[in-house]
């Protein structure tokens, strides 16, 4: 069972072994000739006057939280979806597997609207 | 003959043979992809040059056919500048960390019935998990550049990749649902039978009919989530000038565009396994093979490009309301009536 995932550890090492090679191909076979002004961060021809790692709008902490949540929700539904034939098919669990889900799609329904009168999910 | 040659480089490698042979597959299928990359962007810039009544590249070899080969050796002979604010081990590791995700989820990839590296039971699952990651190179990108319009390009592009995830997983869900696996070989074998397929239209039988408001979420959310035209406020050049791409030169800015092309490849593959029946040919009487799904992803890909011809840019308040607004409500309703649809007499997939 598990020998089926050593292909992908090794693709994985590969995948890293390419973001890795060219920039030291790129280091080594690339001219390196720094100066003040070529290092200096671009702002449209400007002196950078403050940090670039400033404040930034909450609103992206409000989009990260909704993502958890709904991502979670997703996660749950996969098992749920993955054997759901199987439930449609088995006439004893049919309509308590189905009514189940139903019911936490609901509730998650109603976060939604929630969340949607609130306004978190505007973007103005 | 064969079995002798076989056994005598297994001898050759002896305990190593199986690392031997993996990565001889690996290779098989990152060699083909990076030429891919490298000849999608000679297309892109051919179609739209085509679509805009231009002749796009045509000066480096025959029809500039040697073009995408010719940008990549300038790339490698250019600085790679570390900007004075940066922090330098994040900057240079950023690119790694966004390249190596978009290819290390086509190691579940099926090119065929039984044709690729890993066949597993998780696949779907597993190509969730990866993809996931390629965000924290672009934000540890934008992070590490210690540059304004980095920094805003960043914040964007995590923003924008996690809502389209959302509506992309309930369209994941709701393909689960009809096909009973995780499997993605499985879920394109569960495409091939059907009422339309017994007539021998199989193309009919495939997911993207039935599942045609999923199949659309899908795509376009594809589209989002790879930071692509009209949905390229991340990089759009007119505000943010590349976004978190801004300081990188050379090899480095390189990687960024490998990952991004490697993953529009991919979200092509995934569109054409999980809706569009991957390797199976559109009517009975033809053979299913390999040419198909290169097909129909080469189908994906140009739509991909023809999107950037087309459409203006999106502004970012339209993104993420066309996500969270339009998407989500869409996929939930969807997901309810294929739920109501198998508990009825008129299942279609029993």
């Amino acid at each position: 069972m598990l020998e089926n995932y050593f292909p992908i550890l090794l693709f994985i090492l590969v995948g890293i072994a390419i973001g890795v090679l060219p920039i030291v191909l790129g280091w080594l076979i690339a001219p390196n000739r720094p100066d003040a002004e070529k290092l200096s961060p671009y702002e449209c021809g400007f002196e950078a006057f403050e940090d670039a790692r400033m404040k930034f709008d909450v609103r992206y902490y409000l989009i990260a939280i909704l993502f958890i949540l709904f991502d979670l929700e997703i996660a749950f539904l996969f098992p749920w979806a993955t054997i759901f034939k199987e439930i449609v098919n088995t006439e004893a669990v049919k309509w308590f597997g189905f009514a189940e889900m139903m019911v936490f799609i609901a509730i998650l329904v109603v976060g939604y609207i929630y969340a949607w009168v609130k306004g978190a999910l505007e973007w103005e | 003959m064969m079995d002798m040659l076989q056994q005598f480089i297994q001898g050759v490698f002896g305990p190593a043979w199986p690392v031997v042979w993996n990565l001889l597959k690996i290779v098989a299928v990152v060699a083909p992809l990076l030429l891919g990359v490298a000849y999608l962007t000679y297309f892109e810039r051919k179609v739209i040059a085509y679509m805009h009544v231009r002749i796009g590249p045509n000066r480096v070899g025959p029809l500039g056919l040697i073009q995408p080969i010719a940008d990549g050796l300038k790339l490698l002979l250019k600085e790679i500048i570390v900007p004075s604010g940066a922090d330098k081990w994040v900057y240079l590791i950023a690119p790694g960390l966004a390249i190596a995700p978009a290819l290390a989820a086509w190691a579940v990839v099926p090119f065929a019935d039984g044709l690729g590296v890993a066949n597993i039971d998780a696949s779907l699952l597993y190509i969730m998990a990866i993809a996931s990651m390629g965000v924290y190179g672009i934000i540890l990108a934008g992070w590490a550049s210690n540059s304004k319009y980095a920094f805003l390009g960043a914040m964007r592009s995590a923003a924008q990749m996690v809502s389209y995830e959302i509506s992309m997983g309930f369209a994941l869900v709701t393909v689960l649902m009809v096909s009973n696996s995780l499997n993605l070989t499985e879920i394109v074998r569960a495409q091939d039978h059907g009422i339309f397929a017994g007539m021998g239209l199989t193309f009919l039988s495939w997911n993207w009919l039935p599942l045609l408001p999923m199949f659309i979420v899908y795509l376009v959310s594809g589209v989002a989530e790879t930071n692509r035209a009209p949905f390229d406020v991340v990089e759009g050049e007119s505000e943010i000038v590349a976004g978190h791409m801004v300081e990188y030169s050379g090899m480095a800015f390189a990687l960024f565009f490998l990952a991004e092309y490697a993953n529009m490849i991919l979200i092509a593959a995934l569109t054409s396994l999980l809706f569009l029946g991957g390797w199976l040919s559109p009517v009975g009487f033809l053979p299913d093979g390999f040419f198909w799904l290169a097909a129909k992803m080469s189908f994906v890909l140009f739509l991909f490009l023809w999107f950037r011809a087309t459409f203006p840019r999106y502004r970012f308040d339209q993104i993420m309301r066309l996500g969270w607004k339009v998407f989500i409500p869409v996929s939930l309703v969807w997901f309810t009536v294929v739920g109501v649809w198998m508990m009825s007499p008129l299942n279609i997939w029993k």
